[in-house]
């Protein structure tokens, strides 16, 4: 798995580092672009490692232990292995109202994962989300970068085949 | 027909708005008739004749915001604008659709903003999750600037603007303004002291201004049409429209433009189409999740700031979450609270943990071992974490407004949940 070699490593490849620079360019310093650079780095490696983190600490001149603050911070920065796809289920107000706790139960028996959990086969990482901007089409999700709305119990399995 | 200058552009089935489009519609107008031609002063003074208040939430006057903003100096460094993208108040979704559909209206907004404010660069601050926007805009943006409407020297004239999307990494503190700040420096997003306020004292130390996609929206069309032509617009004290919308067990669901100051039994019972067969209206949160409940009596109140502040909630983002009679209230704000309490930055103790206490007893009082005591409890932190916290900014005090008027409105059903132990809603959904 070329991914996961990628991540054991503590070097960045050139590509990550160009993309990386390229935000810098337009900061008035580099540690301004800590959050750009997770993200450029999970792009390419699906998550941030300890290894993937301390290069970019590195490459920004910050410290590990400021930087990893940076990243638990954030929802959306991984620092653990995720499947495929994330599975972004709303489980704010107006879904809840709509029924959103059957259609995550439904989620979860179906793909026999809790919530925070990866499928067995690697596929997928199921995982609450704030409000999605979505209510007048709610229960909403998003499955890797595509929304879905108006979710029903009998929808859930055609959308996650 | 009432106008509606935001979603002029914008209608079900139609594609969304490119550059022509834009502006065989009289786009990027006001742009060629204000930079370089109208003062920045006298742009300043339009909007603050016009009486626009910003449309994130806290409804503070626009004009008055940036007047706050210190003159210019000769070589002193950038200033900034930013956009508030990032919709994430749970019942939101109006500034998505401004977004995805009339990039350019947004990007000419700013424009005009900047001059006025003489900002150079700008961000717009948006949500990750939102993949369609963050496209669009920066379609837009790169044929703005093919076209000189951002970039150096603005159609040949000494003002410069450079504008960028930044994409953000979750987290719904990100949408207080100086949290913002912090996230746009690559830092964890814990809201800063204020004074001294961003206007002076911003991102990276710098004088800013931060507005919400809406706010931002309506400044190309007053430029345009003048501030007695926006006053006109608003049907009571406030100018302009509002993108308002219904979520919940309504018959449609939606958002519409209307004008500012629209009853709120209009919006529910003409646009929203009146609740769904079976169901009746039990109350609801006028503008998000952080907003005050009103009851079945205020129907006929106007949604404006004035008039929802006095019936003792906020008109917030204007997009209303309805709570109907099949669906338990206990459990409602149980789920705010769990919302709430997940997204505290954790750096003032009150919000970090009693947000999670509260939340504890509501889950135990909905799962029916709640004792009488327990009201008590919430009571007294309602007070704590709310109105005499002292916390850093409105996270805690907007939490608790959604408690606070819960228990005084649906007392009952907390009791019945405590007596019966048991939650005695079965339709809704639980």
């Amino acid at each position: 798995m070329n991914s996961v070699r990628n991540n054991l490593a503590s070097t960045l490849t050139d590509q990550e580092v160009s993309e990386i620079e390229a935000e810098i360019s337009h900061l008035p310093d580099r540690r301004s672009a800590a959050i750009d650079a997770l993200k450029i780095v999970q792009k390419h490696r699906g998550w941030i490692s300890d290894g993937s983190l301390s290069a970019i600490a590195r490459l920004l001149g910050m410290s590990d232990e400021e930087l990893d603050g940076i990243a638990t911070f954030y929802t959306l920065i991984y620092r653990k292995p995720v499947g495929e796809k994330v599975i972004l289920c709303c489980d704010s107000v107006s879904c809840w109202i709509m029924g959103g706790d059957k259609i995550t139960n439904k989620i979860k028996s179906h793909l026999n994962v809790e919530l925070g959990e990866t499928t067995e086969d690697s596929k997928y990482t199921l995982l609450p989300v704030t409000c999605l901007g979505d209510c007048d089409h709610a229960p909403a999700m998003m499955v890797g970068d595509e929304l879905h709305h108006d979710l029903t119990e009998s929808n859930i399995e055609e959308i996650l085949k | 027909m009432s106008e509606t200058p935001l979603t002029r552009n914008i209608a079900p089935g139609k594609p969304p708005t490119d550059l022509a489009a834009y502006d065989a519609n009289g786009g990027y107008q006001a742009v060629r008739d204000t930079i370089g031609k109208v003062d920045p002063d006298g742009v300043l003074d339009i909007i603050k004749d016009s009486n626009l208040r910003g449309r994130g939430g806290a409804g503070y006057p626009t004009g008055m915001k940036w007047s706050f903003v210190p003159k210019p100096r000769p070589d002193e460094g950038h200033r900034y604008l930013v956009a508030n993208a990032d919709e994430m108040e749970p019942g939101t979704f109006k500034d998505r659709l401004l977004m995805e559909f009339d990039p350019h209206q947004l990007i000419e907004g700013m424009i005009l903003s900047s001059y006025t404010i003489s900002a150079d660069r700008g961000y717009i601050f948006i949500r990750d999750e939102y993949h369609t926007a963050i496209k669009r805009l920066n379609d837009a943006i790169k044929e703005a600037e093919n076209k000189n409407y951002l970039g150096d020297r603005i159609l040949g004239t000494d003002f410069s603007f450079h504008l960028h999307v930044h994409v953000s990494a979750g987290r719904y503190i990100c949408g207080e303004e100086t949290a913002l700040l912090n996230s746009l420096e690559g830092k964890r997003a814990n809201p800063r002291a204020k004074p001294p306020f961003p206007q002076v004292s911003g991102l990276w130390g710098r004088p800013t201004i931060v507005n919400n996609v809406e706010t931002l929206c309506n400044i190309p069309h007053i430029v345009t049409h003048g501030a007695d032509w926006y006053q006109s617009l608003g049907s009571g004290n406030d100018a302009g429209t509002k993108l308002y919308g219904a979520s919940g067990r309504v018959k449609k669901p939606g958002c519409w433009e209307l004008p500012i100051g629209t009853s709120i039994r209009e919006i529910l019972e003409n646009h929203a189409g009146g609740m769904l067969d079976g169901y009746e209206l039990k109350g609801l949160l006028p503008g998000g999740a952080s907003t005050d409940f009103l009851v079945a009596e205020p129907l006929d109140l106007p949604m404006d700031y004035e008039s929802i502040m006095q019936a003792g909630s906020r008109m917030g983002t204007g997009t209303m979450i309805i709570l109907d009679d099949k669906t338990c209230p206990v459990g409602m704000i149980a789920n705010l609270m769990k919302f709430f309490a997940r997204e505290s930055c954790g750096f003032c103790t009150p919000c970090r943990e009693g947000l999670p206490w509260v939340k504890q007893i509501l889950d135990g009082i909905e799962a029916g071992t709640g004792r009488l005591g327990d009201m008590d409890i919430l009571e007294r932190q309602s007070q704590f974490i709310g109105a005499i916290s002292n916390t850093h900014c409105a996270h805690a005090p907007g939490a608790i407004e959604p408690l606070s008027s819960g228990l005084k409105y649906f007392h009952e059903d907390f009791i019945a949940h405590i007596e019966n132990k048991t939650c005695p809603y079965t339709g809704g959904a639980t």
